[in-house]
């Protein structure tokens, strides 16, 4: 395990982080499909159509995947040359800064700046890089109040939960639980309305907002010519965080440098359309620097702390396409498996097509051994992904290294083995299938499907179609000529 | 070694490249920059101010159109008293320039706080493509009048409406050089799908963005 995934699982917990659940992703997600709830509440998914519909108008959808995944291995062919450029204009700008090699870093560096500029309250617009390091509770730990400020964070804050999607964290919710959740912590009489819980929300939130000293976001994108921090939201608290506080914080991995303000311009017409089917989001801001002089408004220090914690490791192996990831969305969103079961399956940050890659990757295969599994390889991800990632092709890799680590179960390798001595002997072989091909038939019946299977697990959801009689290699023999 | 040292060294090994950055990388990145590559994108065809109205609509902003900036006043004023809203409001300076006495508002030059109802801003530019408006920051183009306020009246000249994001940052390298501190692209209302997927306008920005283009 490396240090950084030591840290992942090490984490104290609590509000807001991604502690890595216990147990398999074939336990929770069996969970998932019979949790009610969790059914419920993921009917109210519809980000993919969405993305169709914004799609079908933009004719040039294939030109502009290509350039985008260009403009993302431009930056990671030449990442360090890169990131030296924007830390350059950055600085330049009265920018701080700061380089995070493992998760630990990245709380530590964050809870000094806090400390060092007084910080009592800490307001936080979404950023999935500081739940891998479970920030909000190393923050809590030395004595800060923490505000999600994402509705989606804020709700699953408040619930004592971590998000399930990273661009809907709360969409395992139901209004009926976000009114429980406002209710009990608000004090204010139960309602369960969509547009008034919104209300009651902006307005508990906006006095957070005018009195935190502090705000952190993530980074959608650095600037590398600039030396700017991109943003993209739609609640307006990417703005609210790096305007009202003091002091704003950005937290981003390397990987997210683009060369220009131009490859902005192209990598977000992909982005919004691909994440929420919008031609563009409500607000993008590019955050250069504190205030200047004569400046009313604005942040005295800004600081972005730039991570690794297993990127460089990332860059460097045959995963490296993963790098390219502009946080959609979108494989999560037309994945029938996380459509089914949430994201909370997953068990780490990063739920979906891309955390079935992302999180062996970070933390480890042995600690994510079933994630790579977790797809049908039906190839939608790999089809929707904005910058050409092939999610399907990656998962298959990470599967290979699982067998040549001995990472699979007793059972699945015996079997393996079994089926490779079989294999290797052509006139064995050719017997025992016909042997199965006959008994197999007569076991099907009339119905020609087999109910049961022993071991029971592939047969408790569905029947398993019974072999005609003949194998293929008899079938291949005799036809006709 | 620093974490940085550490970082680098470690991207560099992952990039199978030498120990330290050599001339013709550097090279290559200024290069890569002084290009400005413009992508693959959609054409804006048509009538520049036309589209962006329109876009604008799709956003869910209202939008007015006057023919020069003595109508302004009215025409905001008209809007507000429309939608029963006060006819006062915080505003950038040059904005407040305007004759808004004459159509019963009051209007004040200062960065709007949390309890104001309208803020009045101009832009830096427009962009057709997508119906945004383009802010600037700086000491007389305050971000918060635009963030803060319930509603967000945008006084936006018709030729400094661009075709797309790229004309746009051209123009701003011609015109301003450096970008200020914040440079915020805002296309329509505050919103959110949160709660059950469904969406909400007004989330902790402005519930309203009315767009009045001039000339």
């Amino acid at each position: 395990m490396t240090e950084a995934a030591q840290e992942a699982f090490s984490g104290t917990g609590g509000p807001g982080t991604a502690r890595p659940q216990g147990g398999t992703f074939s336990g929770r997600a069996h969970d998932k499909l019979h949790d009610a709830k969790v059914q419920r509440a993921m009917r109210n998914f519809n980000l993919a159509a969405a993305r169709s519909r914004a799609m079908a108008e933009l004719p040039e959808l294939e030109d502009i995947r290509t350039a985008a995944a260009a403009i993302r291995d431009t930056a990671l062919a030449d990442l360090d040359v890169w990131l030296e450029r924007f830390e350059t204009e950055a600085t330049r700008r009265g920018v701080k800064v700061h380089w995070a090699e493992t998760h630990a870093d990245v709380n530590r560096i964050v809870a000094a700046i806090a400390r060092e500029a007084g910080v009592r309250k800490v307001i936080k617009s979404k950023s999935m890089v500081s739940e891998e390091s479970h920030l909000n509770a190393a923050l809590e730990a030395e004595g800060l109040e923490v505000v999600e400020t994402d509705l989606g964070e804020y709700i699953i804050q408040l619930a004592g939960e971590t998000p399930s999607h990273i661009i809907a964290p709360a969409i395992h919710k139901t209004r009926e639980d976000v009114a429980d959740l406002f209710h009990q912590h608000h004090g204010t009489p139960r309602k369960t309305g969509i547009p008034e819980l919104t209300m009651e929300a902006r307005a508990v939130l906006r006095g957070h907002f005018l009195s935190g000293d502090m705000g952190i976001s993530g980074g959608n994108f650095l600037v590398a010519e600039t030396g700017s921090v991109v943003l993209v939201t739609n609640e307006g608290n990417g703005r609210m965080v790096s305007t009202m506080p003091r002091v704003h914080v950005a937290i981003t991995g390397i990987e997210k440098v683009i060369p220009t303000l131009e490859d902005v311009a192209c990598v977000l017409r992909v982005l919004t359309r691909s994440a929420t089917g919008q031609s563009i989001s409500n607000y993008v801001t590019l955050a250069t620097g504190p205030k200047g002089a004569g400046d009313a408004d604005g942040p005295e220090e800004m600081h972005v702390v730039l991570v690794d914690a297993g990127r460089s490791t990332v860059l460097g192996s045959d995963m490296r396409e993963a790098l390219r990831c502009i946080r959609c969305g979108a494989c999560m969103n037309h994945c029938p498996v996380y459509q089914n079961i949430g994201g909370h399956a997953y068990g780490w940050v990063y739920p979906g097509p891309i955390g079935s890659v992302l999180t062996p990757s970070y933390i480890g295969l042995e600690n994510a051994v079933d994630l790579p599994n977790a797809a049908t390889l039906c190839n939608q991800c790999g089809v929707v992904c904005p910058v050409r990632i092939p999610l399907p092709d990656l998962m298959r890799k990470l599967r290979e290294k699982q067998v040549e680590a001995g990472l699979r179960p007793r059972w699945e390798r015996a079997g393996l083995r079994v089926w490779s001595w079989f294999a290797q002997r052509p006139a064995l072989y050719a017997l025992a299938t016909r042997l199965a091909a006959r008994v197999g038939r007569l076991l099907g019946g009339k119905r020609r499907a087999i109910g049961r299977l022993p071991g029971g697990g592939w047969t408790g959801e569905r029947d398993f179609p019974a072999p005609q009689g003949r194998t293929f290699r008899e079938l291949y023999a005799r036809r006709p000529r | 070694m620093s974490a940085r040292d550490n970082i680098l060294r470690r991207v560099r090994e992952a990039r199978q490249a030498a120990a330290a950055p050599t001339a013709e990388e550097a090279r290559r990145v200024d290069e890569r920059i002084r290009a400005r590559t413009v992508g693959p994108r959609p054409a804006v065809q048509g009538d520049l101010v036309e589209r962006f109205l329109s876009q604008c609509e799709r956003m869910s902003s209202t939008v007015a159109r006057v023919a020069c900036l003595e109508d302004v006043p009215g025409s905001v004023s008209a809007f507000l008293s429309g939608k029963g809203l006060p006819l006062q409001a915080a505003a950038w300076p040059a904005v407040a320039a305007l004759p808004w006495d004459a159509a019963g508002m009051h209007v004040q030059a200062r960065p709007a706080r949390g309890d104001d109802l309208v803020g009045i801003t101009g832009v830096h530019l427009a962009i057709a493509e997508t119906g945004t408006l383009m802010l600037l920051s700086g000491p007389d183009t305050h971000p918060v009048t635009s963030l803060l306020p319930e509603t967000h009246v945008a006084i936006v000249p018709a030729d400094r409406i661009e075709p797309a994001m790229e004309e746009a940052w051209a123009r701003t390298r011609r015109e301003t050089g450096a970008l200020p501190r914040a440079v915020n692209f805002v296309s329509g209302p505050s919103r959110t799908a949160d709660i059950e997927g469904q969406l909400q306008i007004g989330a902790h920005g402005p519930f309203r963005v009315h767009v009045v283009v001039v000339g």
